[in-house]
């Protein structure tokens, strides 16, 4: 379906919805966390902070502040380029309007590296249905960012992005929900790494060389996701997440992820998870061309190759409902340890010596840790 | 754009048309208890939820449909 008309259908939708009840606001809160990921060479970690206030009983704000401090030496920089450290800052602004029984809401956000420039726009609007069984979300967004190459003052190109939403979130007993959402995003611009290259054969003693990626200068991409939530007796739960990608570049994803929920006296939360994540490749994707400038477009990024992960998780909330600060209610404390393996199909490992073309596949172990504290006032 | 007025239609039915008709919530405000445990909320902590997704986003292929909004990616 052409994306330019999924607005006005999403608009339909909603504008002739009726029997509505009384939505809410997002609760006040303020989240500080900590992140850290390591894996294939790159660590990468920071803080980042979220707070949310509202005023009054229709009008919710929030501020996001949020770092990655990036150091990389990863198999992609290894081989073709040299270690290097930035960082990413990303600000947000957030403002939620609760008029009747729909909350509008409208975030604005910024990131900014040394060599990327990103600014993104989302409207949203939803609206509980049905004797609040039901919720009809709908999102439109826009992004558009400037993407430079340091080391080369002359290189400067755009990313126009747009993303449509449409999300329903149903009640199906009292011990069951399931939320499906569909989103369509469209890109238009310079959507290549600027610094990774792809290889093809020649005839030097190495037996290949390096020349520039290529991508094409529009990506559409379709997803489609199930989630579903259980009350177990005893107050646990479970999750089963799934979701259908697929692009115009052939891409086509599955991710599954099913977890574990459970309260322990009045305190703790314990959680575990497991997740599952397979993809086919870009259609002009290859590990090894046969020639340079053998096709139109040229990818060897991994992201785009053919692979599969998979991700283990644990983690533990404590809550206290002390009154450590005069306005403060309650408030979590919370540890989460991720772990992830990847598994790629035709992406080789060209650290390793080996004939052209006969080098072992590539795969790598990544840690992933969230430490954050909540506090609801 | 067939397709694009025949969804249109079917929003504007499957929406004011349900609303014309009173339907009796199944489950009763008092019973939804366990819906409102903060564990079987989608997004229980957002902010640890989003930091998640751009992990994946940066190293995956795919895209959307995960709730909540969007930010930069940053993924280059």
């Amino acid at each position: 379906m052409n994306t330019r008309y999924l607005l006005p259908t999403m608009l339909t939708a909603l504008l002739s919805a009726g029997v509505a009840n009384a939505a809410t606001l997002p609760e006040d809160r303020t989240d500080l966390l900590y992140h850290s990921y390591e894996g294939d060479g790159a660590d990468i970690n920071g803080p980042a902070l979220v707070v949310r206030k509202s005023f009054g009983d229709k009008v919710s704000l929030s501020g996001k502040y949020y770092v990655d401090s990036v150091s990389s030496a990863s198999i992609d920089v290894v081989t073709t380029a040299s270690a290097y450290s930035e960082e990413r800052i990303e600000t947000s602004f957030g403002a939620s309007y609760l008029y009747d029984a729909t909350v509008f809401s409208l975030n604005v956000t910024n990131s900014d590296e040394n060599d990327f420039l990103g600014r993104s726009y989302f409207f949203s609007v939803s609206q509980e249905m049905f004797g609040a069984l039901t919720t009809l979300s709908l999102g439109y967004g826009r992004g558009d960012d400037t993407v430079s190459r340091n080391g080369d003052d002359v290189f400067e190109d755009e990313i126009d992005r747009q993303h449509y939403q449409l999300g329903l979130t149903q009640v199906l007993t009292k011990n069951w929900i399931a939320s499906v959402d569909y989103e369509a995003i469209t890109d238009e611009g310079f959507l290549n790494n600027p610094y990774r290259s792809v290889r093809y054969q020649d005839d030097s003693t190495r037996g290949y060389a390096y020349e520039s990626e290529l991508y094409p200068r529009t990506r559409t991409s379709n997803s489609l996701s199930l989630r579903t939530r259980y009350y177990l007796k005893h107050g646990a739960a479970l999750s089963f997440d799934y979701r259908y990608f697929s692009d115009t570049w052939d891409i086509e994803a599955h991710t599954v992820g099913v977890g574990y929920v459970h309260k322990f006296r009045d305190n703790w939360t314990f959680e575990a998870g497991y997740r599952h994540y397979t993809q086919t490749q870009a259609e002009f994707y290859s590990d090894l061309f046969e020639r340079p400038q053998a096709q139109n477009f040229l990818a060897r990024d991994k992201e785009l190759s053919s692979f599969s992960n998979h991700m283990g998780r644990v983690g533990v909330t404590y809550a206290f409902s002390k009154k450590i600060l005069p306005f403060v209610e309650r408030g979590t404390v919370n540890l989460y340890f991720n772990r992830l393996r990847f598994d790629y199909e035709n992406f080789s490992d060209l650290r390793v010596g080996a004939p052209v073309g006969e080098e072992p596949l590539f795969g790598f172990d990544a840690n992933v840790i969230q430490f954050y504290v909540s506090v609801w006032y | 754009m067939r397709t694009s007025l025949i969804l249109i239609l079917l929003a504007m039915l499957g929406t004011s048309g349900c609303a014309s008709v009173k339907i009796e919530p199944w489950v009763k405000p008092y019973e939804r208890a366990n819906l409102a445990d903060p564990i079987m909320s989608f997004e229980r902590d957002p902010l640890a939820a989003s930091y998640l997704q751009h992990v994946f986003e940066s190293r995956e292929g795919a895209r959307g449909a995960v709730g909540g909004s969007h930010g930069g990616c940053g993924c280059n």
